[in-house]
């Protein structure tokens, strides 16, 4: 491919690709983020990268005001982000405080009818299919994936593999554990089922927005 | 449900989809848009290998079910899980029923599942008081409209936006308009109550990972996660067959299952769930978790030589939507609960034959399935097999015996195909036979015009026009097949006057007759061995090869002599001649190595349909092509130059109605590249395309490789 592929909305955000430490993986680096970005967007994933945690947050609390907004709903937006390092959860919380957004990070089983935007990470992702895998056994982090409107993730880019070969190890360990629920995620929910039309968002999620990250701290 | 028992009810059946507009057009589409996603899907990744891995782990791991069963067990046990096997659909409908009165289950959830479908486990819930709602939105649409799947892996294929409007304006007792996002947010809605209400969900699953006790589920809409963490209790219900032992197996089927099923690269959501996962809503805060492995017939098929193979089946349900027949008749008509060929087999298996009998006569023998399998199983030859067995349970019908009889005695076959008895004394009971067999016989069948038996037959020309080849760079035997031979001698005297040319020398074996593949499809197989074994003493001669114009003997030869003659005294013969056995066009082009030298002509335009014998069974794909542009033509490749014509010897007789629809359809398709010339290579072809576009007074002359290139030789 002639051009980047990276459609970046903020202008404040250079390309990826001058983010990457020069090292002696850089090509292959490049490459696995780059097949990554162009995999998820074509399973309708929107795909940003962001430098900093703050950014990552920023932009949840953006998109739930912009989803409950839509809505037109009375009620401030709900956004639920229950596997957050409490660090990262204090920090947005204060945004959403600031910004009027219900910010919760447990308890999920009495939203279930749904709420705005559900904030998690994932564990790892897969650039052959743009996938994201998720660790998610413990069961308020499972519903946020499930019964968000908007399932924003935030994947560490030392997260990124090649293909599914690449994580092996790291699913056989989850595997291996006494329970276990890991899900690959790719794009938001989809049916088929009539008239063979692709329709987004059924039982799942209607968006999946996923933050490529460059910091590796969490 | 639909009455497959009786043949006149199917009949009917296949009529109704026949004439089922809406189901036409989407069909159509279907067949199309699938074929290119699939093909764009695969561009990265080597189908036909890892269709190759899937086979060895599924078959190392079918002759040691049991074993991988107990493992998962152990594993399973030791994280929570409660592990049952069920030996019959009963059994295990039992089961779910007891696990749900034991935790005190009034609703139930439902994800998608075959097995289920197989088990009739929602009718079995209900008569137990339970209430069941289906949440994979195509299962609720059908399970709404009390209606069985019409594919394995989308349900409701055979039902209009115009349909699920009206369905869900009764439902929801509010008028709703036919836009599809909006019927889609219809059933999140309405279905999402019913996933925080439900006290026990209900799932499949797609593979069972015995080291760790993992199941699998692959899926688009999100519902089977919500089905397997919401409601306190979860039952997955589990066909045997879905043991995998690895976790690396396990990912072979997730790298083949979306990309066969629908040429998606992967579904939105693999899940993998180990264990009795956190649950608030359950006592101890734990999920209440059970699985029910499902035997059914399975462990019977695992020890089955022929039948084996069928337990490697991923339901991805591909060998449906390649198939020509199924295109035309849609799911109703083509599979009881298991849809497509393996539906067909299937039936067979969980369902008994009285269920299966006229469905497996419903195929073409085209191959077009096996082509796709995700886990390379011989379907055509196995749909064959249970027809076989169904007749040799309930007696063989007088035609076929009739048929087995005649064919084996070469004499009189031949005798009859010259005097034309047939035609006039249908001894066949109006059942017309194979690709070999002279469809003259066969007057009913209306929707294409029918040939003449030849004055002549070929091997009564052979003496005059037989070549003198001095110093011949190599010695073929010329194999004719019955319908070459007796109705179209002018396409082998065609290819003689292209050999001898070549310098090849050609002999013309006279105890040859039938290859014996119409008596295998009619299920006779004695019939079938017999002529084998007639056939590979006649063409047992010192030849460099034996070469036939007939796609199917070709294949038949090749594929199916070696295995049916494997117990005899002939076994090496009948491997020796299958080696030496070619297309023409291969041996043509490949060995003879014609090229554009040898032919003079205007490049009028010309198209090719590729018989199915030929591109799937022999692998022989450009080597016609390569001829016809040698030949100076226009070659114009038509888009679905590898679909069947419909004829597949008795099966235009059986199902007449099909088979014209097939043929018409892929009329249109030649006509629509301009030609109009169409090229091939099977006279069985050539007796269907030709007399469908006489009949059809379409301007399209039908026309074996052989005559246009000897036309056209300098
Ligand atoms: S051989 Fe052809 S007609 Fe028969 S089931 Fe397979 S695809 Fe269908
Ligand atoms: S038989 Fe083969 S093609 Fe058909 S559903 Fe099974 S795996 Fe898929």
């Amino acid at each position: 491919m002639a051009t980047y592929p990276y459609g970046c909305q903020h202008s404040t955000i250079k390309p990826y690709i001058n983010l990457i430490t020069a090292g002696e993986n850089m090509t292959t680096d490049i490459d696995t983020a780059r097949i990554f970005t162009e995999k998820a967007r074509i399973a309708s994933a929107t795909v940003e990268r962001v430098r900093t945690m703050q950014q990552a947050l920023d932009y949840a609390a953006d998109l739930c005001w912009r989803n409950g907004k839509k809505e037109g709903l009375a009620p401030p937006p709900a956004m639920a982000a229950p596997a957050l390092s409490p660090a990262d959860f204090a920090q947005l919380k204060n945004i959403c405080d600031v910004r009027g957004i219900n910010l919760f990070r447990e308890n999920l089983r009495s939203n279930l009818q749904g709420i705005d935007v559900g904030v998690t990470y994932a564990d790892l992702g897969i650039a052959e299919t743009g996938s994201l895998v998720i660790n998610s056994t413990s069961e308020n982090l499972r519903l946020a994936t499930m019964i968000s409107d908007i399932h924003l993730a935030i994947l560490p880019v030392s997260g990124l593999r090649a293909d599914d070969r690449d994580i092996i190890a790291d699913l056989r360990g989850y595997l291996a554990g006494p329970e276990n629920y890991t899900t690959f995620i790719t794009g938001p929910s989809r049916t088929a089922d009539i008239e063979r039309v692709l329709a987004i968002g059924v039982h799942g999620p209607l968006e999946l927005h996923i933050l490529l990250l460059e910091e590796t701290q969490c | 449900m639909l009455n497959t028992q009786d043949m006149k009810s199917y009949q009917k059946n296949i009529k109704e989809s026949l004439d089922n507009v809406f189901l036409r057009k989407a069909m159509d589409n279907f067949a199309v848009a699938y074929r290119d996603g699939r093909k764009k899907t695969f561009a990265e990744i080597d189908f036909d290998e890892l269709a190759g891995e899937i086979a060895a782990f599924k078959d190392s791991a079918s002759v040691r079910l049991m074993a991988l069963y107990e493992e998962f067990k152990r594993n399973a046990e030791a994280k929570g899980i409660r592990v049952h096997l069920a030996g019959t659909a009963e059994e295990a409908n039992q089961i779910i029923a007891e696990i749900g009165r034991a935790n005190k289950v009034k609703r139930v959830i439902k994800s998608k599942s075959m097995t289920a479908e197989e088990t009739h486990l929602n009718s079995h819930l209900e008569k137990n008081g339970f209430e069941v709602t289906e949440t994979d939105l195509g299962e609720w649409i059908i399970q709404l409209r009390h209606e069985k799947p019409s594919h394995m892996v989308m349900p409701a294929i055979h039902l209009s936006r115009n349909q699920v409007a009206e369905l869900f304006t009764g439902v929801t007792r509010k008028q709703q308009d036919n836009e599809i996002e909006k019927l889609v947010k219809v059933a999140r809605k309405e279905l999402r109550t019913k996933f925080i209400e439900a006290d026990m969900g209900i799932s499949g699953a797609n593979f069972a990972i015995a080291q760790s006790g993992t199941m699998g589920l692959v899926t688009n809409e999100g519902n089977a996660r919500l089905v397997t963490t919401v409601p306190p209790v979860h039952v997955a219900l589990v066909g045997l067959e879905k043991l995998v032992p690895t976790l690396e197996d396990a990912l072979k089927i997730v790298r083949i299952l979306p990309r066969n099923a629908t040429g998606q690269a992967i579904t939105s959501y693999v899940t993998w769930i180990t264990g009795a996962n956190p649950c608030e809503s359950a006592p101890g805060k734990r999920k209440v978790m059970h699985i029910v492995f499902l035997d059914n017939g399975r462990m019977k098929m695992a020890a089955d030589p022929d039948f084996a193979q069928v337990l490697r089946c991923v339901r991805c349900g591909a060998c449906a939507n390649v198939c020509p027949v199924y295109r035309m008749v849609g799911g109703h008509a083509f599979g009881h609960i298991y849809i497509g060929a393996i539906g067909l087999i299937l039936t067979y298996f969980f369902h008994g034959g009285d269920d299966a009998k006229n469905l497996v006569q419903n195929c073409i023998n085209c191959g077009a399935c096996k082509s796709v399998c995700a886990a390379g199983i011989d379907l055509p030859r196995l749909i064959k097999v249970v027809f076989t067995r169904i007749q040799d349970n309930t007696g063989h019908p007088l035609q076929a015996i009739m048929l087995g009889k005649i064919l084996k005695n070469r004499s009189l076959f031949h005798k009859m195909l010259r005097i034309g008895r047939f035609a006039q004394r249908p001894v066949t009971g109006g059942t017309p036979y194979l690709r070999h067999l002279p469809m003259v016989f066969f007057p009913e069948h209306n929707f294409r015009q029918l040939p003449a038996i030849a004055a002549r037959p070929f091997r009564d020309l052979w003496q005059e026009i037989k070549p003198v080849v001095h110093n011949p760079v190599c010695r073929i035997a010329l194999f004719s097949g019955c319908v070459q031979d007796f109705v179209y001698p002018e396409q082998l005297a065609a290819a003689v006057k292209l050999l001898a040319g070549k310098s090849i020398a050609v002999e013309f074996p006279m105890d040859q007759g039938c290859c014996g593949l119409p008596a295998e499809m009619m299920g006779e197989t004695a019939a079938a061995r017999e002529v084998a074994l007639q056939n590979v003493k006649a063409m047992h001669a010192d030849f460099d090869y034996v070469i036939s114009l007939c796609a199917s003997c070709v294949s038949h030869l090749k594929h199916a002599y070696p295995r049916i003659l494997a117990d005899t005294n002939v076994a090496q013969e009948a491997k020796a001649l299958a080696a030496k056995a070619m297309s023409f066009s291969q041996f043509l082009h490949d060995v003879a190595g014609m090229t554009a030298d040898d032919f003079q002509g205007e490049p009028t335009p010309a198209t090719y349909h590729s018989p199915c014998h030929l591109c799937r069974g022999l692998g022989v794909r450009e080597q016609p092509h390569a001829l016809i542009r040698a030949a100076g033509f226009d070659f114009r490749p038509a888009a679905e130059e590898e679909t069947c014509c419909g004829f597949g010897g008795t099966y235009t007789g059986k199902f007449p109605t099909v088979s014209s629809q097939i043929l018409e359809k892929k009329l249109e398709d030649a006509v629509s590249t301009g030609a109009g010339l169409l090229v091939t290579e099977c006279p069985g072809c050539i007796m269907q395309l030709r007399g469908g576009a006489l009949m059809q007074g379409r301007d399209l002359a039908v026309r074996h490789l052989s005559e246009v290139l000897a036309e056209r030789l300098k």
